[in-house]
């Protein structure tokens, strides 16, 4: 009966299912042919479905988006309200926050405390004046009366732009939890994982701002 | 009331004794939309008949598979065979993909050709040009204008037998669908929209319209009797209509865009013209919601009686 | 203070509603009682409740939608009596309430029954299938279910307090929109299915990771057992598709809280754009529930025929298929929206295309029962009334397909007899072809066989007589969601379909009795061995139930149908392998996280929909520091030591020996 035909002690096998997170065995990497993925690979690998299902949201909203780009109701169209100037010192904050967070994983995993606070905060600090940009940019429209109940297009727009300033803010709450975290338990090798997914997470939210900023602005203006 | 109900209507004790004799009530009153009684339906009639027949060629087949394989490989059944080791066959593999491939290319065929002919949108071949009639679904009754005439009427479409119908429909307020079973195709009315839809009854008769998307509360009573009438009495129609009952005008028709349940067919004498296209880009706006409830609407809406 | 909230909401002057919620807070009331009474709560929180294991979760998920399935099936019966009863007359139900049933059936047999029904299954079956020992994230594996849990409750508060949606199951706006449905029904309904649905996401992701990362040594791809294919092909649909309910119903949020206008009659709202994207989910949706069906009556008729399931790889690509193509055919739901004859045709072609993996599955079926020997037992039963049943709705299915049909046949109760078809026979059937087969896996003891045949009877009768009638009514021109009507042909098939859910309840009621008897009589149906079917797969490897750790030492699999390929090696050789070296084994530890997060969720939830704002704030600061607090344990795993471990192996391998030496006794 298989499971008392198991060749006894396999290297590993005494936890969930999971391989040990040994350099040398390819973990993860054998899984075709049968095999134990490490908890840092399969950890990863989940959080990596879990973007592909935020940016599936992003789809629907920008799908309902490119619907709605034309049903101004006699209000105001994207050429009109856009701040092109605006939107690239925005686009530029946080494409260097996603360099920053790529520094402060490296010095997560060089287990150097001062580059990945130093880093985490650039980063902090980055993501909020970009939100304090975005946020400034929704005052402004809606005090000239462009605010998203004025037309199905207006709706659209704060919809997916606003999402995704819900995420980065969700991202920030997330960013301090975790410098928080570091500093009363240290790289700990589930603190390390969260950072790794942490670090993808701001990643994936540039992806989304740079296809927000072409389909937004950049196509937006241009009408 | 109409033809339909006069087939149907039966006696209590009739209808206590058609409980158990529903197959042969079925033959009495035949479905409406195997009933059908203009060209669309017959057309689609035909589609469905047809559909279904090449489909059973490979059902009925199946179904009884099934039951001889489950009956003869039981495990009491000394004299069947037993394979358990039997998992593959490359010959067997290619005849259950192949068999439904080219059952589904036969119908996709079929669902092509047809969904061309029969495309709601497209003009009735007919030597007489085909009467306008604008829709409007109304919570919860239809209102129906006869640009051409003038008239207009709510719950009751008069249409001459022979003569193709040109529908153009919209909604006052939440989406439906216009749907009379023995004519034939429904299509959905929308608010800020035109759909269209082209049918024609080949002989004078009364059938049952309705709405086919529920609306609401009041969507049970959203039904409306179709007249098919020779052309003669359609122009004999028309002529009484005018003389008697409302104007249809843009405050009319705000009064008649509130809800309301159950209304019995009237006719308006005069239709304001370009109504229709007001009400399709919103110059009239689209009819009010519930305004009463327990404790208020914005908990539980109530309908007014 | 309250928001919209007042006694005003709770329904005094209607008796029906409030007869309901009554028995509802009653039965939980009583229930609650007993608990404490009895004392035993913190056994409940213990092992329960704080549970992240799989297969405890499993059958809270398997749980949750039998009892949804009553509350449902409840809807389903007044539905029946009241179309019986409303021939020229308005019948018990007035439409405000009617409205609400038929919406609420919809909604809890679609989110809370069949969903968690299979949700249940394949987070009790895949880890054991796979041979390791948990899901990949076991915490948000239990927040998961407790959300789904949640949304499960809301909805049913809203039968106390204020009142549902009145919508259909789905909300097409402009008639959910604040002016047309201003009461906080479809609220109710929004919430509960955004609460809901990032528990089903939850579990799509850690079930896909599990599948595709997890797996025993030497357990391939093309090893796994059927319903480890369908539970990735399921899941990987969720995850495809769930988000865009998340993201349609939150446009619809906006629309009613914020006044957007994404959907709405005024400034430019698009209401057909709701129905694309709402069907973008919705027509997965129907794979994700059917596909883990498929790999259920996959695994029971390959065991009862007592021969591997045949053409697996054709099934695998038949299972891929339908996974990729249900992305493909959500314009058949709105063929008669007035889009051109070519978008209408193709879709059409499109939708039929999904019958040809779908008839190949039956057909593999069918040869796979070719040549064995078909033991009758309750699971196999269900299987062979699926396929015929699913055959026929299949097939009215595609005749749906072909637009100009569908013109005459859209929304009419033809239709709702086909997706009742293809739900009951196919979804409903195979969850209860999966609990009857893994019951004892779960529990130690089999169901009762005779009482399970004769539900099974009743249901497959019921079914028929209740929804052939359907089909007959949509070709009268009968269409859904009629509160009364005036036609006289129609009455006697609505009769009849009445008299059908009647035979339906009987099936319910011997399920329920077949539950008691089994539990009173399980010494008897007690299963020693922990392989009462001669199974294939390796769950039936692990004793009954299996302990926390499923494997005392991880298999290492040679072939497919793994646990059979041992079993006749055992046989052959007439003992079982070596006794392995035992080691200690690290475990997940409990956590309270999924039911705190879960209890803060309700409270997000409700406050949301009855507009209490201080309460939505307080809710999420708590929501998120529970994950917090989470983040913050230092300890997150236990250790099993090697000698307990050992000497409850040790238990099950001397049962085994004893089943293995009666074989070779009895020839």
């Amino acid at each position: 009966m298989t499971p008392y035909d198991a060749a006894a002690g396999r290297n590993g096998t005494n936890s969930l299912g999971y391989g040990r997170e040994l350099p040398n065995r390819q973990h993860g990497l054998g899984h075709a042919a049968g095999g134990l993925a490490s908890k840092r690979i399969v950890t990863a690998f989940g959080f990596w479905i879990f973007l592909l299902s935020d940016i599936v949201m992003f789809s629907a909203f920008f799908a309902a988006y490119a619907v709605l780009v034309g049903d101004t109701a006699g209000g105001p169209s994207g050429g009109e309200l856009f701040n092109l100037s605006n939107v690239a010192l925005e686009t530029t904050f946080l494409l260097a926050s996603s360099f920053t967070v790529g520094v402060a994983s490296i010095g997560a995993s060089a287990r150097s405390r001062p580059w990945f606070y130093g880093a985490m905060t650039v980063t902090f600090i980055l993501g909020a004046a970009f939100l304090t940009i975005e946020l400034r940019e929704f005052a402004g429209m809606i005090a000239r009366g462009a605010g998203p109940t004025r037309s199905a297009f207006l709706s659209a727009f704060f919809t997916l732009v606003g999402c995704h300033g819900v995420h980065i803010t969700a991202g920030l709450l997330w960013l301090l939890t975790m410098m928080a975290q570091v500093f009363a338990k240290g790289f700990r090798a589930d603190i390390l994982r969260r950072i790794l997914c942490f670090s993808l997470f701001w990643h994936a939210l540039d992806i989304i701002w740079v296809a927000i900023f072409s389909v937004v602005y950049l196509m937006g203006a241009a009408l | 009331m109409d033809q339909f109900r006069r087939l149907c209507s039966m006696s209590p004790q009739a209808q206590r004794a058609a409980v158990f004799m529903a197959p042969m009530i079925l033959t009495a009153c035949q479905p409406a939309v195997l009933d059908p009684q203009g060209p669309v339906g017959i057309s689609q009639k035909m589609v469905l008949i047809d559909s279904l027949a090449i489909m059973l060629a490979i059902v009925i087949p199946t179904i009884s598979a099934t039951l001889v394989f489950a009956w003869w490989f039981r495990g009491s059944n000394t004299k069947a065979r037993y394979l358990p080791d039997w998992v593959y066959s490359g010959r067997i593999e290619l005849i259950v993909w192949s068999i439904p491939v080219l059952v589904i290319m036969l119908l996709g065929g079929v669902a092509w050709i047809a969904s061309h002919d029969l495309d709601p949108a497209k003009p009735l071949a007919s030597k007489s040009p085909p009467l306008e009639v604008q829709a409007i679904s109304l919570d919860w009754k239809w209102l129906f204008i006869y640009p051409t005439h003038g008239v207009a009427s709510v719950n009751q479409l008069v249409v001459p037998a022979g003569v193709p119908v040109h529908f153009s429909l919209t909604s006052a307020s939440v989406m439906n669908a216009f749907f009379i079973p023995q004519l034939g195709s429904m299509i959905y009315t929308m608010n800020g929209m035109t759909t269209q839809l082209n049918l024609q009854a080949d002989a004078p008769g009364s059938f049952r319209g309705l709405s086919s998307h529920y609306s609401g509360d009041g969507f049970a009573d959203m039904h409306f009797e179709v007249l098919a009438v020779p052309s003669e009495r359609f122009t004999a129609w028309v002529e009484t209509t005018r003389n008697a009952g409302p104007v249809l005008d843009p405050e009319s028709y705000t009064d008649l865009a509130r809800q309301s349940l159950n209304v019995r067919p009237f006719t308006f004498r005069a239709a304001e013209p370009g109504l229709f296209q007001k009400i399709v880009t919103q110059k009239l706006p689209p009819g009010p919601g519930p305004q009463i409830g327990r404790p208020d609407p914005t908990v539980s809406p109530r309908t007014e009686k | 203070m309250w928001g919209k909230l007042s006694w005003a909401a709770i329904p005094l002057d209607q008796p029906i509603p409030l007869i309901a919620s009554s028995v509802v807070v009653v039965a939980i009331t009583g229930v609650l009682a007993l608990v404490i009474l009895k004392g035993w709560f913190p056994y409940l929180w213990r092992e329960w409740i704080t549970s992240v294991d799989h297969k405890r979760i499993g059958v809270m998920y398997v749980v949750l939608a039998m009892v949804m399935l009553l509350r449902g099936f409840t809807d389903a019966i007044m539905m029946r009596s009241q179309q019986a009863l409303a021939y020229r007359s308005g019948g018990y139900l007035p439409p405000e309430h009617y409205d609400q049933i038929f919406s609420a059936h919809g909604t809890l047999m679609i989110f809370f029954v069949a969903m968690p029904f299979v949700i249940g299954l394949m987070n009790f079956v895949v880890p054991l299938q796979l041979g390791i020992r948990d899901v990949a994230f076991p915490t948000l594996n239990s927040v998961g279910f407790w959300l789904t849990a949640t949304g499960a409750l809301l909805v049913n508060i809203s039968l106390l307090v204020g009142e549902f949606a009145r919508t259909g199951w789905l909300p097409y706006p402009p008639l959910s929109e604040l002016t047309y449905s201003p009461g906080v029904g479809v609220d109710y309904y929004l919430w509960s299915l955004e609460i809901s649905g990032v528990g089903t996401l939850i579990a799509g992701i850690n079930l896909i990771t599990t599948v595709l990362k997890l797996h025993a040594p030497g357990m391939s791809y093309m090893r796994m057992p059927m319903f480890c294919w369908t539970t990735l092909a399921s899941n990987l649909l969720i995850v495809a598709a769930f988000p865009i309910l998340t993201a349609t119903l939150t446009m619809l949020v906006l629309d009613r809280y914020l006044g957007f206008h994404f959907f709405t009659n005024e400034a430019g709202g698009n209401m057909m754009m709701f129905m694309n994207l709402i069907w973008a989910w919705g027509h997965p949706e129907v794979y994700i529930l059917i596909l883990p069906a498929f790999g259920v009556f996959s695994e029971v008729v390959s065991t009862f025929s007592g021969k591997p399931l045949f053409g697996y790889r054709s099934m695998v690509a038949a299972t891929m298929v339908i996974c990729v193509l249900s992305f493909t055919v959500w314009l058949h739901h709105f063929f008669t929206m007035g889009a051109g004859p070519d978008v209408n045709a193709i879709f059409g072609i499109a939708s039929m295309i999904i019958a040809v993996p779908t008839g190949v599955k039956v057909f593999n079926w069918l040869f796979t029962m070719y040549g064995g020997r078909i033991v009758y037992s309750t699971p196999i039963l269900w299987s062979l009334g699926f396929m015929v049943t699913f055959v026929i709705g299949g097939m009215t299915g595609v005749l749906l397909a072909v637009p100009p049909v569908d013109f005459v046949l859209h929304n009419s109760l033809f239709l709702v007899a086909h997706f009742h078809n293809v739900i009951i026979g196919g979804v409903l059937f195979g969850s209860f072809a999966g609990y009857t087969y893994w019951f004892p896996k779960a529990f130690g003891f089999r169901l009762h066989e005779g009482l399970g045949k004769w539900a099974f009877w009743c249901w497959t009768i019921g079914f028929y007589v209740a929804f052939m009638p359907l089909y007959v009514l949509g070709l009268m021109g009968m269409t859904r969601r009629m509160q009364h009507y005036d036609v006289a042909a129609w009455h006697p098939w609505l009769l009849i379909a009445a008299g059908g859910a009647a035979i339906i309840l009987l099936g319910i009621a011997l399920q329920i009795a077949q539950l008691v008897v089994s539990i009173r009589r399980r010494d008897q149906l007690r299963d020693e061995t922990g392989d009462p079917w001669n199974g294939r797969s390796l769950e039936w490897a692990t004793p009954s139930p299996p302990p926390a750790f499923n494997f005392a030492v991880l298999p290492d699999i040679q072939s497919q149908d793994a646990y059979w390929g041992a079993k006749q090696r055992a046989v052959q050789q007439a003992r079982l392998g070596a006794e392995p070296a035992y080691a200690d084994i690290e475990m997940p530890r409990n956590s309270p996280t999924g039911f705190v997060c879960a209890f803060f969720a309700t409270f997000m939830g409700f406050a949301l929909i009855w507009h209490i704002w201080w309460m939505v704030g307080l809710a999420a600061v708590g929501a998120y520091a529970t994950f917090v607090v989470f983040a913050w344990r230092d300890k997150d795993e236990y250790v099993i030591p090697a000698e307990a471990v050992a000497r409850m192996d040790r238990a099950n391998r001397s049962a085994r020996s004893a089943a293995l030496a009666r074989r070779q006794v009895a020839p």
